[in-house]
Order: structure tokens, then sequence, then C-alpha cells
């Protein structure tokens, strides 16, 4: 029991990331009918806002120390963050500690922004072209978004810390009846599942309960006919393009703890998102997430030693022997729509 | 000649001497001269141009001629390197021995994961064909570790059975043909110029003559027609009586043992072999050189991968230093903006301008390189034919 | 003797009846018209002959032979060709080519790796498909890109490839739709032609244009909400009362 309950919760955080970046790519690809091969990337760019923000708040200046010496004998050359210096050490540090939470406002406005700028000046061109061209273009963003990167921050991980408070462990099976010291687990992991479930709740009921939503669902449905309604659909799909560029960016804000950001975390993660649609179904948002979080819990099941002993290799592949198998017996995903896609 | 008509007979001759030129070409600058890093005739990065062409043409046949996109075409890149490298070990340093088994094994792969990923067509196949890649990827940096050599990479060493010619060396054998060893080359210097002749390039370029050959009479036989079919109207061609799902599958094997033939060449030129070759980026770059050149033409995916391997070498050679040596004359205030706006395109920055192009190329130019040159070509005659017709009216003002 | 035998054919989409047993017999060599209002299961019907969609009872049979769970390709060697109401050809390959692809399929069959040869060596194959063109007015434009034909000229081309493979059995699924009048008359003279030059050529034509069917059938069966009204000869289906009522009254 508490073996199962471990990996169930060690494969939510995974499966809480490819939940996120999958409902942004099925919502691009419902919408706007276009695969976005450089969805990752924004989730990388997302991870990347964190950095930023917590080096912007790092950023110090150096004063000498004359009381004191380092190991040298010299004097000891003290680094002040402005911030410390500006608002106390006490506030000034806090908002350092609590950067990456932060940082979900500093990127929500550049996601956006990067979301309309992309839409509005490359994907918009493409509505017309084959799905080849549309996936091969947006591989090319992609392979770009991430070199810049790479040339600006540097090929090896950065670690990005969560506050201080966050960083031990919770004996969640304590917390819910079970023999203490069972089933450990890092509190912002459970953050991280938390804000998820959260994010995507918010975009269930934006899309439900606003009228921007239910022209997006009409428009998902069928384009045409909203667009002969006289509603400016063309509109509301760049904004909805930049909504799920934020969603992804999001998603990568709060990663940046769990697994220090690197300039290829996104086609890592990009991937295995498709393969998360396509199983959950093109064009379904509650497949999306459903086999988001399944395939995340899969994948933690077969990484157990248990199973990898009887199966050795299993947890490598499992994600894409499941999308195999889907794809053969259920061309339309777990929750497809019928005629995605189709020819 | 050769079962082609006159055009496609020259059109064969002209590529069988610019391949077999190709060392004099190359090498245009002077070795002493400020140009000379602009040469490109050394054999390492001729052969890759070559071995990436046949890479290119065979993925050709498969997204040019069928339209089916498969982005998982490297894994039959790598498991060609892995079967030559494999009849190094056990069997001889003979390259054709090698090349034979990675043909044969890479099509092998291609006809069980045809079978299974040709069942879906358009992103569902482009996503069948990257899960299989990214398994084989995966797989073989673990569980596949005994034949693979992981993260290493397989490698031949002097303790390999070698069953034919197990002759005791101190020093590692290296792959030949009947004797002539791949490495072997010679120099010769014609006016400032070295021109290197080395016995691998001129493998490969055999075989990538031999390679073009065989797509060239695909691509001009009825079977080649078929496949075209295939791309524009599958619910005509199932109503003309044919079935597309034959073809398709004859296109991915026929494209998938040319990937083979490709890693084998690799690992012959270079006998080890390692998992990176595998890798998505891997794939992404065939289909980057065949639409670069321009998907669905003959010489397209060549082209495409001589200039992406070109400049990737070039681009790769270029740092900030050489950058302010270049813009040295120009004024400070200018030359740092201007070495600051290209400096994250060269050197290890390569990718990026690789995704640059790659975009501008998908925006502007979908037909690749082949298309540009029809454009221009297209337009030249146009404006002859204008010139021309204002002579005959009036009396032209000579030029 | 009857060469295409509709028996008892019932569909339904969840719910609606699409075909309620329809009975119909083609007679072999005749033009036969299924004519009927929009929803009247004409295209279903169609649908079910070629291996698209398969009944939920009775039996179709082409010489006596089941279509029923065939595939498309398989019905197509059979002997049975198909016009699309919006002309399907290859856009991307030239009207020459076009009209080589059914001949190959012709000659070898579903499937051949027929690599070792050019297509222009192949010059018996390349000489009927010029012949073909030229039955068909179309020499002239030969080389042309098939997708910057008129709709005309694709409906044309549609014909000329589905005749190069001697069907005995034709299907034309509303062959003049969206047509302008001269394009129309254009291909009616043109089916008129086949079906005098080919004299063991059956049509089974869906149509809407009254003017298309009684210029051509033989036959005509009144199609409305899923059954077959009537079976009879052109003029007696003109005064027919039923076929007044399926048209004017009631929908």
């Amino acid at each position: 029991m508490d073996v199962i309950l471990l990996q169930i919760l060690n494969g939510l955080d995974k499966g809480s990331a490819y939940a996120l970046i999958a409902m942004g790519l099925t919502l691009i690809f419902g919408t706007l009918g276009v695969v976005n091969f450089a969805h990752g990337a924004l989730f990388m760019i997302g991870a990347f806002c964190a950095v930023t923000l917590n080096r912007i708040f790092n950023i110090s200046f150096t004063t000498i120390d004359e009381t004191r010496t380092d190991f040298l004998g010299n004097p000891m050359e003290v680094h002040t963050t402005y911030l410390e210096t500006w608002l106390g050490p006490d506030l000034g540090g806090a908002i350092i500690d609590w950067s990456v939470p932060l940082s979900i406002l500093f990127a929500i406005p550049i996601m956006v922004a990067i979301g309309v700028v992309m839409e509005r000046g490359l994907i918009r061109h493409f509505y017309n072209r084959p799905h080849a061209d549309q996936i091969l273009v947006t591989f090319g963003l992609a392979i770009v978004l991430q070199e810049i990167v790479k040339h600006y921050y540097g090929a090896n991980p950065i670690p990005t810390p969560a506050p201080d408070a966050f960083r031990s462990a919770i004996d969640f099976g304590a917390l819910i009846g079970l023999e203490p010291n069972a089933v450990i687990y890092p509190y912002w992991r459970l953050i991280y599942f938390c804000f998820a479930a959260v994010v995507i709740a918010a975009l269930f009921a934006f899309l439900r309960f606003t009228t921007f939503g239910m022209v997006v669902r009409a428009g998902m449905a069928d384009r045409e006919t909203v667009g002969l309604l006289g509603i400016n659909i063309d509109k509301r799909f760049t904004i909805m393009f930049g909504i799920a560029a934020a969603v992804a960016g999001l998603a990568g804000v709060m990663y940046a703890p769990i697994n220090s950001p690197n300039y290829h975390m996104g086609m890592d993660f990009l991937v295995l998102s498709f393969v998360v649609v396509v199983v959950g179904g093109m064009g379904s948002l509650t497949g999306a997430v459903a086999a988001g979080f399944l395939l995340g819990v899969l994948e933690s099941f077969a990484s157990m030693n248990a199973v990898k002993d009887i199966l050795p290799g299993i947890d490598q592949i499992i994600i894409y022997l499941v999308a195999i198998v889907i794809l053969l017996t259920r061309p339309r995903g777990l929750l497809g729509r019928k005629g995605v896609m189709e020819e | 000649m050769l079962g082609l008509n006159r055009r496609d007979t020259w059109f064969l001759l002209i590529v069988v001497a610019l391949t077999l030129l190709t060392p004099f070409l190359l090498q245009p600058f002077a070795e002493d001269s400020a140009l000379a890093q602009f040469n490109a005739g050394y054999p390492d990065l001729m052969q890759r141009i070559a071995i990436y062409g046949i890479f290119a043409m065979g993925f050709n046949i498969l997204f040019g001629l069928t339209g089916y996109l498969s982005f998982g075409h490297a894994a039959f890149l790598g498991v060609g390197s892995y079967s030559a490298v494999w009849m190094f070990k056990l069997l001889s340093m003979n390259v054709l021995p090698a090349l034979i088994l990675a043909v044969a094994i890479a099509g092998l792969m291609a006809l069980l994961i045809g079978v299974i990923s040709l069942r879906r067509s358009g992103i569902y196949f482009a996503i069948l064909t990257l899960a299989f890649a990214q398994m084989a990827y995966n797989l073989a940096y673990s569980v596949l570790t005994p034949l693979t050599n992981g993260e290493t990479g397989l490698q031949i060493t002097l303790s390999d059975p070698r069953i034919l010619d197990a002759a005791a060396t101190d020093s590692l054998p290296v792959p030949s043909l009947f004797g002539l060893e791949m490495n072997d080359a010679a120099q010769v210097e014609v006016l400032g110029r070295v021109f290197t002749f080395s016995v691998g390039y001129y493998f490969c370029a055999v075989i990538a003559i031999l390679a073009f050959y065989v797509s060239m009479r695909i691509f001009r036989s009825p079977f080649g027609l078929m496949l075209r079919a295939v791309k524009t109207n599958q619910t005509r061609m199932s109503y003309t009586g044919l079935n597309a799902r034959p073809y398709t599958l004859a296109a991915f094997v026929i494209s998938g043992m040319y990937a083979g033939l490709a890693g084998g060449l690799l690992a012959a030129m270079d006998p080890l072999a390692g998992p990176e070759r595998m890798q998505w980026t891997a794939s992404g770059e065939v289909v980057l050189m065949t639409i670069l050149g321009g998907a669905g033409t003959l010489l397209g995916p060549v082209l495409g991968a001589g200039v992406i391997k070109y400049f990737e070498n070039i681009f790769s050679k270029i740092n900030e230093n050489v950058l302010h040596e270049w813009f040295g004359a120009l004024p400070g205030w200018l030359e740092t903006p201007i070495v600051g706006l290209i400096d994250p395109f060269v050197g290890e920055g390569w990718h990026l301008t690789l995704g640059a192009l790659f975009m501008l190329v998908m925006i502007f130019l979908p037909g690749g390189l082949m298309e540009g040159g029809r454009r221009i070509a297209a337009a030249w005659r146009r404006r002859r034919a204008r010139r021309q017709d204002g002579g005959s009216g009036s009396t032209a003002p000579a030029e | 003797m009857s060469i295409l035998e509709i028996r008892n054919v019932s569909k339904r989409f969840s719910g609606l009846k699409a075909l309620d047993d329809v009975n119909i017999s083609v007679a072999q060599g005749s033009v036969h018209a299924i004519i009927g209002p929009n929803g009247a299961g004409k295209s279903t019907l169609l649908n079910c002959l070629v291996g698209k969609l398969v009944p939920d009872s009775g039996a179709v049979t082409f010489k006596e032979q089941s279509l029923l769970g065939v595939k498309a390709y398989r019905i197509n060697q059979m002997g049975v060709a198909r016009v699309f109401q919006t002309p399907e050809i290859f856009f991307d390959l030239t009207v020459l080519e076009n009209v080589l692809i059914p001949l190959f399929a012709k000659r070898d069959g579903s499937f051949r790796m027929h690599a070792y040869e050019t297509v222009e060596n192949e010059a018996q194959i390349v000489e009927e498909a010029e012949t073909l063109l030229r039955d068909v007015n179309m020499a002239d434009k030969r080389h042309m890109h098939s997708a910057s034909l008129s709709r005309g000229d694709k409906r044309r081309l549609e014909l000329a490839m589905c005749l190069s493979q001697r069907p005995e059995l034709l299907l034309l699924d509303e062959p003049t739709a969206g047509m302008a009048r001269a394009d129309t008359n254009n291909t009616i003279e043109l089916l008129r032609q086949i079906r005098d030059r080919r004299k063991n050529i059956t049509m089974v034509i869906i149509e809407h244009d009254m003017h298309v069917v009684f210029s051509l059938a033989d036959r005509i069966t009144v199609m409305a909400q899923g059954t077959a009204l009537v079976e009879d000869v052109p003029d007696k289906i003109k005064g027919h009362p039923k076929v007044q009522e399926a048209y004017l009254g009631g929908h």
C-alpha cells in the first residue's frame, strides 16, 4: 500500500508537467489547428523566467569588510544584494527566498507576450499550410529558442531553489493515517501538484463559464461556422495562444526547483507531451490531463526496482510503448474526438 | 544509357563529375590566404557530406515521394553504425560485409517499424516513428549496453575475435576495402593549394553515386510514380485498384536501408558507434537537409546535406576572436554591436543558425534551394524574353 | 441479365434510417439513374457499393460476387470504377501521369515494385494513355499540372482515368454537380459517347439534375427517405404520381 502510494505520488509531479504542457498543445491544436513543436521551448523559457528573476534579485554589490579575513588572510569581500539594502535584510531576504513563486507574476506577462508574438508573427502564416510544414517551422523555432537560452545561460543546469520553508519533506503517510515515515514526500512536489491542479481547474472553469471560453470551445468544434457568426475568432485565438503559452510557462516556472533548468529540458518534455496528447486523444483537453497524470504515474511505477528486475529497461520506454499500443488499438486516443487529424 | 533518357544521363554524368572533383572544388583558396578557412577539401568533411547525402537521399524517397514525415529516421542510421562496428569486431575489417550487414539490419528494423507505424498517417505517423526512435535511443543507453556499450559507444579493440583477419598487431586495425585502408590519403600541392585525395572519400563517393543512381531510377520508374500518387490522393488511389500500404512500406524500408548504409559508412570511416547518433535531433537534421535542398527533387537533399555539413564546419570554426579580426577595421562603437549580434550564431551557436535557417526556408522557400534556383531561372528567362520583345520592336540600346 | 444486385439493404446511423430495405437490380449494359431529394439515401447507397460503408443487413453483389466487406481497391479490381462528386484526381501530377497510373494498376495489380524500367520506356502504356487523352480531347493539355485544370477538365480527366481501366460498372456520383451549363452539356455528351462506344459498360448515375438524368438513363429509380419508391423507364417516371409526391409534397 505504502509503496503504491509513494509511486503514485512520485508520478504526480512529472504527470502534472505533462498534463499542463499537453493541455496547451491541445488548446493550440484544437483552436488553431496547428501542431506546435515549440511548445516545449515555452516550458523551458518559463523555467528560465524563474532563473532570471532569481538572478535579478541576487544582484549585489561588493564591500570589503576589514574586520574579517578570508582563509588567505586578505580582507573579506562581502556581497550584499541591493534588495537587502533597500528593503532591509528581513523583507529583502524573504523576497529572494521566495523568488520562484514570485516568478509566476513575472512570467505571466512575458509568456503571454511571447505567445502572442509567436502567433501573430509566425504561426498565423501557417494556418493553411500542411501539418508537416507547421511541425517543421515550429521545430525550427524550438531550436532557435533553446539555442538563444543556451547562449546566454550556458549549457549547464542552473540550480534554482524553492523557498526555504518548502525545501524539506513531508510525512505524507502520517498525514492520511498510515504509519509514520512510510511515505515521505518533498514539500515542493506536493505544491507543484496542487499548483497544477489549480491551473488546470482555472483553465477548465475559464473555458466553461466565460463567454470567451464558450466562443473558443465552439471554435474548436467548428471554426468556420463560428467565423460566419461574425465573431472575430482570430483575435480570440491569438489570446488563446497566449494563454496556452502562459500555462506552459507556469508549468516551467514551478518546475525549476524540482529539476535544475537546462536549455534542452523543453525538447525532452515536448516529445513526451506529444505522446501524452496522442494517448489522451488529439483535441481532447480532458484526455490530455488524464493521459498526462496516467503516464506520469505509469512511468513512476515502471522505474520501481521490482518492475525493472522483471522487465529491464521498461522505465525507459514505457511511455512510448503505451503510446504505440494506444495508437494502434484506439487510433483516436483515450478520449479523442472523431475526425481530428484523420484523412 | 543505363536505362535513362539523354537528359537524365547527362544529369547523372554531371553529378558523377562533381562528386569525383569535390576534392578540387571544395579547396578553391590558397593555403596561406586569408580565405583558407573557407576551404573544405578535407577527407573528414567530404566524407560526411557524401554520407549524409546518402542519408538524405533515402529520407527523400519516403518523405519527398510519399509525403510521410518520419521523425525517427536516425534510429536506422544508428543501427547501421552498430551493425557495421559489430562486423568489424567479429568478422573482418573489410568494409563490404560491414555495409551489407548494416543495410540488412536497418532494412529489417524498418520493415518491423514500418508495418506498425504505417497503419497511421499524418502527424500520428510522425509521432509513432518518433516514439520508436526514442525507444531505440533509450534502450541503447540502458538495457542494450552489452550490444551498444552504452554511453561510451561501441568501439573496436585489440582483443576482438575478427575471425577472418585476426592478425596480431599492437595497433588498432583500420577499416579497409581489400587492403585499401580507408584513412589512406595522398596530398598534392598545386599553386599553393593542397588537395587531399583519400581512399575513404572516394569509397563514399562511389557508393553515393550508386545510391544516387538507384534513387534516380526509383524516381523515374512506375514505382516512383505510384509513390507520388500516394502523396497526392490516397482516395483516388484505392478507387484505382491500388493498395497504398505496400507502396508506403516499400518506400519506408528502402529509405531505412539508405539510412543503414549511411550509418555503416560512418562506422567504416571511423569505427565507433554511439547512441547519440539515434537521438531525435539527428532525425530532425535529416528532415532539415531534405527540406533545405528541396523535398521531392532528386538533387535537393544531397545539396541540402552538403550545405548544412559545409556551413556546420565553417561556422563552428569561427569564434569571437575571428569576428573581431574581421570587423577590426570598423570603428569600435560599430564593431562591438556587430560582433555581439553575430557571435551567438557562430562557433558553439551553429545550431542557432541552423534553426533560424530552417525557419527562413519554411517561411519563404518551402520548396527549398531547388525551388529557389528554379524561381531565379524563371525570372531570368522572363527578363531575357522581355528584353528580346523590346528589341524586336524598336532599336534597343546596345549593352 | 443483371450485373449489380442490391437486395434488402438497410443502414442505420444512430437511430436514423438512412437506407430501409432497398432493392435495385441493374441490367448489364444499361444506364441506371438513381434520383431523389436530398437525404434520400443515394450517397449512403453508393458508399455501400464501393466498400466505404457496410450495410447493417442485406446483400450487394456484382457479377454474383458479394461486395460487402471487400476493400475499395479490390472492388475496383473486380471491375467497378467510381467518379466522385468533386473530381478526385492526382492533383500534384501532370494530366498524362494521372492517366498512366490506372493503366499501370490495370496491368500490374494492386502492388508491384516495378522500379527497373522508367515510365517513359513503357511505350505501350504511354501510347495507350495518349490515345485515351485524345478521346476526351485533352491531348494538348497532357503536360499540364492537373490541379490547374478547370472543373470540367478535371471531371473529364477523372472519367478518362476510370475508363482507362475498362470497367464493367461505372458509378457516377453527381457527375455534373457544381458545373456551368456548358460544362454540364459537354459532360452529358461525353457520357453518351462512352455509352455508345463501349457496348458492355454499365453505368449507375446518382444525380439531382433532371436534364442529365433524362438525357442519359435507360431506367430510373426514385428514392425518398431511404427507400426505393419507384423504378421504371424515364417516360413513365416523368408523370408518376409517387415521384411528384416525393419531390413536391411532404418534404
